[in-house]
């Protein structure tokens, strides 16, 4: 009777008037080959669990917390590891301070985690308290190169991985098409094949001879079905190298975009293909899709958001290449009757083009650096 | 979603810059004396008793029954974990009756009533003479709002617990669902009868005595059940925080400030000691709102809804935010049942000028036939 009577009190319920539960406040700055901690961790929960007040009065003074230093740095750090690719980033250098939070004051350790040279696959494993009290929660901002990002640790989820960017799909898919546009820009070889199909979009044969076009709507036409022919084809090849359903060897794949620039450009000169360029822009854009996809693959794709990363890749890809056709396309237009295109520009510039393009072609063919 | 909780865990964590005191005397944290605290003492001798032999059922048990104890006195969450490790080799798999019930205890402490529920289901199937299943159950299904389920689940208490037990059990369900006058006249009858009553069970009944008394508008003599609550045991924060509540309807400011300004570490209290304080235009006031918004976004982040209703009641009241108020207490809403989260409902749409939003409670009211004066005025308020 009696023991039923002391469980009754239970009846009564809780959380009318509950205090703030058990948490630690990390803020984790990663850096380029290491993570800047601060740990601010509460002196009540230190208290049960390492014992800080050493004369037992209830009163937890500065003197006693300094005392007890090395033996919460020793339990602090053994219960949260930062590692890089599996391998655990040694800490260094504890700093001690307090500060004062919403519900009592906590220790406050700062430590970095060194971990190797740009370093993938960075992850936080944390264990602390979760023995004593599975209530316990870690709170974290993670912090990288101005952004910013919260974590929760718990006895469910005790790892999580220290990216920003790796877990927001909207940055990852702005991150992605960004690279897109900064590929086709930079990659001089993908816009010289362009600007050696373009080039001669704006004029036209007759009787061995280059003519201009008399009106802009048919050079825009020209240009159109260029830029999609080349398009159509690389996104398609790109898309099947990234799902890899086709791969090739990237020496060969290099090597043929820099033959298909070669004979775009001496197709300038000495004209075997006359019309229908858009199928050479088709053809070879096969092979450059290639090429782009081994850059993707260099970006690290996200498996969880393979397909918005492959598009928003691609639309990168496109945004850049039709800013180069706006770009050049009015230009070449305004100029295509003067001697400076037909000569200077046309002739002689896709000539230099080829000579670039065999370097290429030597360099990627047997892996060497002719100029570097 | 995720912007928002950076920045509110920036105001979480970003309180004070962090220093390094000047004077090693700097008192930085007081915490209760364990050698002075007989309670402190013996939940250190049954940690350690624990730590050599953690396999010990009876003293696993005895441990957590203890440390739930202690977190409902102190409403301190951090006992619920230390009662949940005390249970750890039991907790995931092959739990006994015992355990089970104790599981459910904390489940329903953090709000998690499903689960709690079907621990006390298995636990009854195994043990059906287990009065404190019994008792749990109705508890939850009461502050869920199945008030006719809570009463089902009381009256095998009858049996095991005596009279006064069970009827209190039943009277908490009954008064609130259409039966107030009559429920508190058999508890009070119970307790009259029952002379040799702990004082816990003492504290409880005339705790519920008392709130009883004051939906019914008879605040003299829920006033008095309140004072004599208070001086038959050290009272609990949930006694404290009813009577903070009283005082607050009352207007008697003062006497909220004078009997909580010691209790800031509980949330609870924390909060009805800042409406006091800001009602009296106090200028602490202030720096408790801070702290409460700090340990509400806490909560948030860690992604606890335990706080739902006074985080609701903190917005409306403090904040000045009813929109958001009434989001809350809707979410509240959703999971408890109890007067007090009708009232906050009712009051956060009142506020917001949305009485249509208020509907769902009103006929909750209606339907079971809830008599409280306060809420009987608000709704009609709403009606209008």
């Amino acid at each position: 009777m009696r023991r039923v009577l002391l469980l009754a009190i239970f009846l009564v319920s809780l959380p009318a008037a509950a205090h703030k539960p058990s948490d630690s406040y990390l803020t984790l700055r990663v850096g380029d080959s290491m993570v800047d901690v601060q740990w601010d961790i509460a002196l009540r929960d230190l208290e049960y669990a390492v014992g800080v007040d050493a004369d037992g009065d209830g009163a937890i003074t500065w003197a006693e917390l300094q005392a007890r230093h090395d033996a919460i740095s020793a339990y602090a750090l053994a219960r949260l590891t930062i590692s890089a690719g599996g391998a655990r980033c040694a800490s260094a250098a504890v700093g001690h301070q307090v500060d004062r939070h919403s519900d009592g004051t906590y220790a406050v350790l700062r430590f970095a985690a060194l971990c190797p040279k740009d370093a993938r696959g960075l992850a936080a494993t944390y264990a602390l308290f979760f023995d004593l009290d599975p209530l316990h929660r870690g709170l974290a901002r993670l912090e990288e190169r101005g952004a910013t990002r919260s974590l929760v640790f718990s006895p469910e989820q005790p790892t999580q991985p220290l990216a920003v960017s790796g877990s927001s799909p909207l940055r990852q898919i702005a991150e992605f098409a960004r690279e897109g546009v900064f590929h086709i820009w930079t990659g001089f070889d993908h816009v010289l094949f362009l600007l050696s199909l373009l080039l001669p979009a704006v004029l036209r044969r007759e009787a061995g001879r280059w003519v201009p076009l008399p009106g802009f709507r048919q050079a825009l036409w020209k240009t159109l079905a260029i830029v999609t022919a080349f398009t159509l084809a690389h996104s398609l090849t790109l898309t099947l190298a990234a799902l890899e359903v086709v791969t090739l060897p990237s020496r060969w794949v290099e090597s043929a975009i820099a033959v298909s620039v070669v004979i775009a450009a001496l197709n300038n000169v000495y004209p075997v293909l006359e019309r229908r360029l858009w199928m050479v822009a088709f053809f070879f854009g096969l092979i450059h899709g290639f090429g782009f996809a081994s850059v993707l693959g260099d970006l690290g794709l996200p498996r969880d958001n393979l397909l918005a990363a492959l598009v928003s890749f691609n639309l990168g890809v496109e945004a850049g290449q039709l800013a180069i056709v706006a770009a050049l396309m009015p230009l070449a237009f305004a100029l295509r009757q003067t001697w400076l295109y037909r000569r200077l520009a046309l002739s002689a510039g896709s000539l230099l083009i080829v000579a670039v393009a065999c370097v290429w072609l030597f360099e990627r063919a047997f892996e060497l650096r002719l100029f570097s | 979603m995720r912007i928002l909780s950076v920045v509110l865990l920036a105001a979480g964590t970003c309180v004070a810059a962090p220093f390094v005191p000047a004077d090693p005397k700097e008192v930085l944290e007081t915490l209760p004396v364990a050698s002075a605290d007989p309670f402190s003492r013996e939940l250190r001798q049954l940690r350690l008793a624990l730590a050599s032999d953690p396999r010990n059922l009876e003293l696993a048990t005895r441990a957590a029954r203890r440390y739930i104890e202690r977190a409902r006195a102190d409403a301190d969450p951090r006992y619920l974990g230390y009662a949940q490790a005390a249970l750890a080799p039991w907790w995931n798999a092959g739990a006994p009756a015992s355990v089970l019930v104790l599981r459910a205890t904390i489940r329903q402490s953090l709000h998690d009533f499903p689960s709690a529920l079907a621990d006390l289901s298995a636990a009854l199937e195994i043990e059906p003479r287990n009065a404190q299943a019994w008792l749990t159950r109705a508890a939850i299904q009461q502050v869920r709002g199945a008030f006719g389920e809570a009463m089902e689940s009381c009256r095998p208490l009858e049996r095991l617990a005596g009279e006064l037990v069970a009827t209190a059990c039943w009277a908490g369900a009954a008064s609130a669902s259409g039966q107030a006058e009559a429920s508190y006249e058999r508890l009070r009858d119970a307790l009259a009868r029952q002379r040799g009553a702990s004082p816990g069970v003492r504290q409880w009944v005339l705790t519920s005595l008392a709130e009883m008394a004051e939906g019914q508008g008879r605040s003299r003599l829920a006033e008095a059940h309140f004072k004599e609550a208070l001086a038959v045991a050290e009272p609990d924060a949930y006694l404290k925080a009813a009577y903070a509540d009283f005082l607050l309807d009352q207007g008697r400011d003062a006497e909220v400030v004078a009997l909580l300004k010691s209790g800031i570490r509980a949330d609870g209290l924390l909060l009805r000691l800042a409406l006091a304080e800001a009602k009296l235009g106090l200028s602490r006031a202030a720096g408790h709102v801070d702290a409460l918004e700090a340990r509400f976004s806490a909560a948030r982040l860690r992604g606890d809804s335990l706080h739902r209703r006074e985080e609701a009641r903190f917005t409306l009241h403090l904040l000045k935010q009813p929109h958001d108020a009434l989001r809350l207490a809707q979410e509240n809403w959703a999971v408890h049942r109890e007067p007090w989260d009708a009232r906050i409902y009712l009051e956060a749409a009142l506020a917001a000028g949305s009485s249509g939003a208020a509907q769902p409670v009103r006929d909750w009211l209606q339907d079971n036939r809830v008599h409280d004066v306060r809420l009987a005025a608000l709704a009609r308020q709403a009606g209008r």
